[in-house]
């Protein structure tokens, strides 16, 4: 019965929201709205979750002084200023809230994304070799774009901006676009699984 | 000499970087971003032709990591809406959205007298991207019964007859995430929503597809894209002075790469 009640929760659901898409009747339609603010309520839900998750681990780890549980304790005294702060005060403009977040996390947060710049031209220069026919030929793309997207490139030569374009919008794309496909059929196959019962790996159970 | 530079630290690396990233916007040079490509251009006109009045939705789906790409678009963005008299709504996917979108609004409607709830608006966060997006095609009083400061919908006179995607003349996505698909998915093929997408360079391959096949009006690429839209807008901006960095520093990465294959090959032909 355990696992029924939820495959057959999943049937109904998942055939009833594939045939609303196509029956616009008046009932479907409210049954279906309805279905979309459960789906937010859940979401809010998903959050409670996360958070819960993370208490957990930071705790533990607190607990059995593992190693740099030192972070986790700031990861839980950070989490509790932010809360206190904004239900205290608020998440407006000029409140403690928005200082913290415009001047301590929006620098921090931007801090790691520009690691990524540091890394790039490092690697660029340990790891990107013309070793092979293939390995050339993205390399002379890699150069045209990187010369394209930057106004500097349309200065050394009107066509490269042109020759990006080009790059991004014909190759670049065909190969995506087949990725897509592959990726959008494997979606539809999953989801059939998912809604016949199948697949249960949502339920923690393996597959049939 | 080859032998020891592909033995090169990575700190010098690191170093060069750093300097070629930082003294341009110590001293303020800005290169002019050249000419607008195509998807710059599109989006541009479309919001060009909107008439006055008409709502425009800004969807701030990224976090504070990706601000230096996608929030000068927003503030371009919204300068332009603002400008040609558009009611412009903002809302959130992702948590910080929220604060990020009242910045750039903020920012965008100083010197123009436009005022929250009148011409401009924060709707705010909600959780479930794929419900909020669904939603907002049916009845938008069903996923947002108040603004971000809690003021009621019925009490902002910008939300005047706007219903749901019926009533929106445009949704621009600026992402650094997976919502472009499921905006494109969900609000454009199901709804028929015109929809703008405004995403970091790494994910413009990702949004091309849907430039193709007319399902995106028009798609601002990266930081450059921002640099392009303040071009077009006669506006010169934070975009604006980052191409300079930004164009020193593929010259330095191209650089990086040719010496690091001279390097190999030339110890290569020594060995053998």
């Amino acid at each position: 019965m355990r696992l029924q009640i939820p495959l057959l929760i999943t049937l109904i659901v998942g055939l009833f929201m594939l045939g609303q898409f196509f029956v616009p009747h008046k009932t479907g339609e409210e049954i279906y709205d309805a279905l979309l603010v459960w789906a937010r309520i859940i979401g809010a839900f998903a959050l409670v979750l996360g958070i819960g998750s993370l208490f957990q681990r930071h705790v533990a780890n607190i607990r059995r002084r593992r190693p740099e549980w030192g972070y986790s304790v700031v990861t839980l005294v950070s989490f509790a200023v932010m809360v206190v702060l904004g239900l205290w005060w608020g998440k407006d403009e000029g409140t403690p809230f928005d200082w913290l977040f415009i001047n301590v996390q929006v620098p921090l947060d931007a801090t790691m994304f520009s690691l990524l710049a540091f890394f790039v031209a490092s690697a660029a220069y340990r790891s990107f070799r013309a070793r092979s026919p293939e390995a050339t030929l993205l390399l002379l793309s890699a150069v045209v774009v990187m010369l394209g997207r930057v106004p500097v490139g349309e200065s050394l030569s009107h066509k490269l901006p042109a020759a990006t374009e080009w790059i991004m919008s014909v190759p670049t794309v065909a190969a995506k676009r087949g990725i897509l496909l592959g990726v959008a059929l494997g979606a539809i196959a999953t989801s059939f699984r998912i809604i016949v019962g199948i697949e249960r790996g949502h339920l923690g159970g393996e597959s049939r | 000499m080859w032998h020891r530079m592909m033995r090169l630290d990575r700190r010098w690396i690191f170093l060069t970087v750093a300097l070629i990233v930082t003294v341009p916007f110590i001293f303020q040079w800005a290169l002019p971003p050249g000419s607008v490509s195509p998807p710059t251009r599109a989006l541009y006109d479309f919001l060009e032709k909107l008439p006055p009045g008409s709502p425009v939705m800004i969807s701030f789906d990224y976090g504070p990591a990706s601000m230096p790409e996608l929030q000068p678009m927003a503030e371009a963005l919204a300068r332009h809406a603002l400008k040609r008299k558009l009611r412009l709504m903002g809302i959130a996917l992702w948590p910080q959205g929220t604060m990020l979108c009242q910045q750039a609004f903020t920012t965008a409607a100083e010197g123009t007298g436009a005022r929250e709830g009148h011409e401009w608006v924060n709707l705010g966060y909600k959780p479930g991207a794929l419900s909020v997006i669904l939603g907002l095609g049916t009845d938008i009083t069903q996923v947002y019964r108040a603004d971000h400061r809690e003021v009621p919908l019925r009490d902002l006179p910008i939300m005047a007859g706007v219903r749901s995607y019926d009533d929106i003349g445009l949704v621009i996505d600026l992402a650094a995430g997976m919502t472009p698909g499921d905006w494109v998915r969900f609000a454009q093929s199901r709804f028929g929503q015109a929809l703008g997408i405004g995403c970091t360079a790494v994910m413009a391959t990702d949004i091309y597809p849907y430039l193709q096949s007319k399902q995106v009006i028009g798609v601002l690429n990266g930081l450059k894209g921002a640099a392009e839209y303040e071009s077009v807008t006669n506006h010169t901006g934070r975009a604006s002075l980052g191409m300079t960095s930004q164009s020193i520093a593929h010259l330095a990465i191209i650089f990086f790469v040719l010496i690091g294959n001279i390097g190999y090959f030339a110890s290569r032909g020594r060995r053998r």
